[in-house]
């Protein structure tokens, strides 16, 4: 989960990603930034996020996030 | 059947009145089918049957791609104990194999429709032009009415069944419905099905609000549509046809009045659309947010028919970016080019994909194309600039000032409105050479020798359009500041609304270019 | 929970009431906005309101002349009043086509059953629709009957439609930027500008030399016009309606022989009387010098007299028609119709005195 928050903090700074519920609703992470995350994701959990899991429910929390990563880790 | 003509209104008038008067709810999805089927047939009587390949085919392969889906759960869970890793992971390749051939089945029949019917002779022009000798003869097709949007709700709803991201619809009829219905078909939104679905086939009761507020947005898109944008298109039409002779200030007259005009007919045509559906107790998504309002131009792409960059998001944008083979890509690159770099190369190439694929989907024609990629390149050189910015807002404290972000939303209207020029024109030289005269000969003066009154707008044309667009502006300034919707704020106070109502419908039928007179110009998205 | 029903039942009330009232005022709006909107043809291009005319006119009728410019320009009413005594009524209208003619025969049939119909054969020539604005200023003035649809749809030219006549607000709407003094002087109430369907011209301007006709490919008169003719004899025959076939004494547009000998043919036929004016040019006493405002074309109001003259002597001859000045109540109306008649003459000739034209009336009278 540091990790995690580790790499979001990477692409923004000024955002508490602990408390952050809104991340897509606000348009705080784009398109862009949601590849960079697969990307880093890719690289440091070996967890490849599937493109049809690339919804707004799944990237709107660094919690949310973290419960898919881990989903899939199970998988 | 135009949206602008009386039939169309008298159309959607009993359509309204019979869906509330004598079809019980759970028919009522019925009665739209019928409507659509109709609205079609009296189109040409040959598109129903590209539209109803085009839905049969996805409705036949989405079906059975879920129920071997469901199949492959259903043994996955009932032989969870017996297979080891290994084992499980080659029976998920193999039927992951079968599933992505369906989808490609799906997707190579409809986009093939749609490849050959909208494209095959700009392919045909585009062989002759580099083969020389004896040229290719043109394919004579025919272009279904909307075929653009139906068919990308269509591959939308392929995908996300396939990804298990929506189920199916078991009933042809109802999903015909999803593929035809008929407010969208003309100039969209692009609906997803696990959106559209929710009530298309359960439609809301009759509501008298809900009516009143479709009601007033029809007006209003009717407002846009007919005093504004079809009145300057007569002004821009004499503009763009003789381009060296209006050059120069001329240009950024060609680029005000079409930024008006194209803003009017798109999101007046959405407003009909919308207003339509409510009317009918059925929620379509949102296809602008302000988007004049925006203050760079990712956001104005975001406010900007949503549902298309939506679309090309998820359906091109993201699994591109997130293929093994990218992902392979950028860690070869970031090992090879340096972490700054590398990071960019794969969301560069899908960037560009993208802005490829925007281009072509909005027409057959080179100038399209250009537009496309010319949206990619200031796109890239925002995203690259924007650390730059960033020290540069924080130096001066930019970021805090009002005026500042007046500056940005100007900024971002014009940047957005030159690269409309390219739409404008239709060609990509004149449109390089027009953009470049604004700085060799601008020439304002020449603006007011007279000249705007030859363009076949009269004094008071100008006037009206004027007054409606300071109307229209009003109204989006204050849901831009103060977040108010003015329906609403209007339904509260009913008798205003009334009235308004009252103007709206008087000032469309004595102002609105419609008619002897005027050229009954189609929605601009229409031909997409 | 009273209050809170009462409250609802306000608030339902408010909005009823006010929907309604929305409704009333739209309605209300938009005939007014139409009323206003349309052309008024008060000055200078008058013959749109040539139609509408008639329904006000309350004699009865013995004598209707149907045709385009050839009879409304060319035959004084008044004259054949003064002298005959003969209450005719021309239901004229620029550029009038055969099937608008045979329409508006319909329509008058609605009203009263004249003795006899004199058609100017002129329009036979058409055999398709024509003009928009010609085709207005016939049909728009039509009250609303099966013959108005049946006249409508025959005449359409590419481009009008049936809903455009029904409502021609949405024709006419885009005159907003046009609108002038006599459109809202004359929003509900019209001037009149003929006396029984003549339209009267003071001036003089001596008749010129036309160009020689062009030869045709093709002599034959349109059969759709023929049909027509054909069925104007029909109808008028099931109403106990003489029908007369003139062309009158104008030399331009010119009337070939060919043309002449078909109707001469059908006048045979059929045996309806069929009367070529132009060779009686000089026997009624036309003085083409004198006796035409535009150089030939029309006849002013003293050819129009001398024409009248001529086939008012022929009428009353051939027809048994009432002498109408014998007949009080008639004649009191015919009274006032050449009151108006000559004030519109005297005013004219003032004009002409004053200042050597026609200020008020043709083409120096349209509103820019």
């Amino acid at each position: 989960m540091d990790e995690l928050i580790e790499i979001l903090k990477d692409l923004h700074s000024d955002v508490d990603f602990n408390t952050c519920t809104t991340l897509i609703d606000d348009k705080i992470l784009d398109s862009f930034d949601i590849v960079s995350i697969v990307s880093e994701v890719d690289d440091r959990f070996d967890v490849t996020i599937p493109a049809k899991e690339l919804v707004p429910e799944n990237f709107n929390s660094a919690k949310a996030l973290w419960e898919l990563i881990t989903r899939l880790q199970e998988d | 059947m135009l949206f602008t003509s009386l039939p169309f209104v008298l159309f959607v008038a009993i359509l309204v009145l019979t869906y509330y008067a004598f079809v019980p709810h759970n028919e009522r999805w019925g009665l739209l089918l019928i409507a659509s089927l109709g609205f079609y047939f009296f189109a040409d009587p040959r598109y129903l049957i590209f539209i109803f390949v085009t839905a049969l085919t996805a409705f036949i392969i989405a079906d059975i791609t879920e129920d071997y889906n469901a199949k492959r759960k259903a043994y996955l869970k009932a032989n969870k104990a017996d297979m080891d890793a290994d084992v499980k992971k080659k029976y998920k390749a193999t039927t992951t194999r079968v599933t992505r051939l369906l989808l490609a089945l799906s997707l190579i029949i409809n986009l093939g429709i749609l490849a050959y019917t909208k494209y095959i002779n700009f392919f045909i022009e585009n062989i002759n032009a580099v083969r020389g000798g004896e040229p290719l003869s043109f394919v004579n097709v025919i272009i279904p009415m909307g075929i653009s949007f139906y068919t990308f709700q269509t591959v939308s709803y392929s995908i996300d069944v396939a990804r298990g991201t929506c189920k199916a619809q078991k009933n042809f009829w109802k999903f015909l419905l999803f593929v035809s219905f008929f407010p969208q078909l003309v100039q969209g939104p692009i609906s997803r099905y696990e959106d559209l679905s929710k009530t298309l086939y359960d439609p809301k009761p009759f509501d008298f609000r809900n009516v009143s507020y479709g009601f007033i947005r029809i007006l209003f898109g009717y407002f846009k549509k007919l005093v504004i944008a079809d009145r300057l298109v007569i002004g821009l039409k004499t503009l763009t046809e003789s381009p060296d002779e209006y050059k120069g200030a001329f240009v950024f007259v060609v680029m005000m009045f079409y930024a008006a005009q194209l803003y009017c007919d798109f999101t007046g045509g959405i407003d009909i659309t919308i207003g339509i559906a409510q009317m009918l107790g059925i929620t379509v998504k949102e296809n602008f947010d302000l988007p004049y309002f925006s203050k760079n131009i990712k956001e104005y792409w975001n406010r900007w028919h949503i549902t298309m960059g939506t679309w090309f998001t998820d359906y091109i944008f993201f699994p591109l970016s997130v293929s093994s083979r990218m992902l392979k890509l950028s860690k070869w690159s970031r090992n090879h080019l340096g972490n700054a770099i590398g990071k960019r190369v794969t969301v560069y190439i899908s960037c560009f994909c993208v802005w490829l694929a925007t281009g072509i989907w909005h027409g057959a024609a080179w100038h399209f194309v250009v537009w496309g990629l010319m949206n990619f390149v200031v796109i890239m050189a925002s995203q690259e600039l924007e650390p730059l910015y960033e020290r540069f807002h924080g130096r001066f404290g930019l970021k805090t000032k009002g005026w500042y972000g007046a500056f940005e939303i100007l900024r971002t209207f014009l940047l957005m409105s030159s690269l409309k020029l390219f739409d404008c024109y239709r060609d990509v030289g004149v449109t390089f050479r027009m953009f470049g005269s604004m700085f060799t000969t601008f020439n304002a003066g020449k603006l007011f020798g007279g000249e705007l009154m030859n363009l076949g707008l009269s004094g008071g044309d100008y006037l009206v359009a004027g007054l409606a667009i300071v109307i229209v502006f009003l109204i989006s300034l204050v849901k831009f500041l103060k977040g108010t919707d003015v329906r609403e704020w209007l339904y509260d106070r009913y008798p205003l609304f009334v009235l308004s109502c009252v103007c709206l419908l008087l000032a469309v039928a004595v102002f609105g270019a419609y008619g002897a007179g005027f050229d009954a110009s189609q929605f601009i998205y229409n031909q997409f | 929970m009273e209050t809170g029903a009462k409250k609802f039942t306000y608030k339902t009330l408010v909005m009823a009431v006010s929907t309604v009232l929305g409704v009333a005022v739209t309605v209300l709006a938009l005939w007014f906005l139409q009323k206003l909107l349309v052309p008024k043809y008060q000055r200078g291009v008058v013959e749109g309101s040539m139609i509408e005319e008639y329904y006000d006119s309350n004699e009865p009728h013995e004598v209707l002349f149907l045709g385009d410019c050839e009879v409304y320009e060319n035959i004084s009413t008044v004259t054949l009043y003064e002298n005959y005594g003969i209450s005719s009524y021309i239901r004229g209208s620029a550029q009038q086509l055969t099937w608008q003619s045979y329409y508006l025969l319909e329509d008058t049939l609605r009203y009263e059953t004249p003795k006899v119909v004199v058609f100017n054969v002129l329009a036979l020539k058409y055999g398709e629709p024509q003009s928009e604005s010609y085709n207005r200023m016939t049909l728009d003035g039509m009250r609303w009957s099966s013959s108005k649809w049946n006249a409508i749809d025959a005449s359409m030219t590419d481009g009008e439609s049936m809903i455009d006549y029904v409502f021609p607000f949405l024709r006419y709407h885009s005159r907003w930027d046009e609108l002038t003094r006599t459109d809202f002087e004359h929003v509900l109430d019209k001037d009149r500008v003929t006396i029984n369907g003549y339209y009267m011209r003071a001036d003089v301007m001596p008749e010129a030399e036309f160009p020689s006709p062009m030869p045709l490919s093709d002599y034959t008169l349109p059969q759709s016009a023929m049909d027509y003719l054909m069925r104007m004899y029909e109808l008028c025959r099931e109403n106990d309606i003489e029908l007369v076939l003139i062309k009158a004494p104008t030399l331009y547009p010119y009337w070939y022989e060919q043309w002449d000998a078909q109707v001469r043919q059908f006048s045979y036929d059929y045996n309806v009387p069929y009367i070529n004016y132009i060779y009686l040019r000089d026997i009624m006493g036309l003085d083409m010098s004198t006796d035409t405002y535009d150089a030939g074309l029309h006849l002013n109001i003293y050819g129009a007299e001398k024409f009248a003259d001529y086939i008012g002597r022929y009428l009353t001859n051939s027809f048994e028609l009432t002498d109408y000045r014998q007949i009080p109540e008639v004649a009191q109306q015919w009274e006032d119709d050449i009151v108006f008649y000559d004030a519109l003459r005297d005013a004219q000739l003032a004009e002409l005195q004053q200042y050597g034209e026609l200020r008020s009336w043709g083409a120096n009278a349209i509103e820019s």
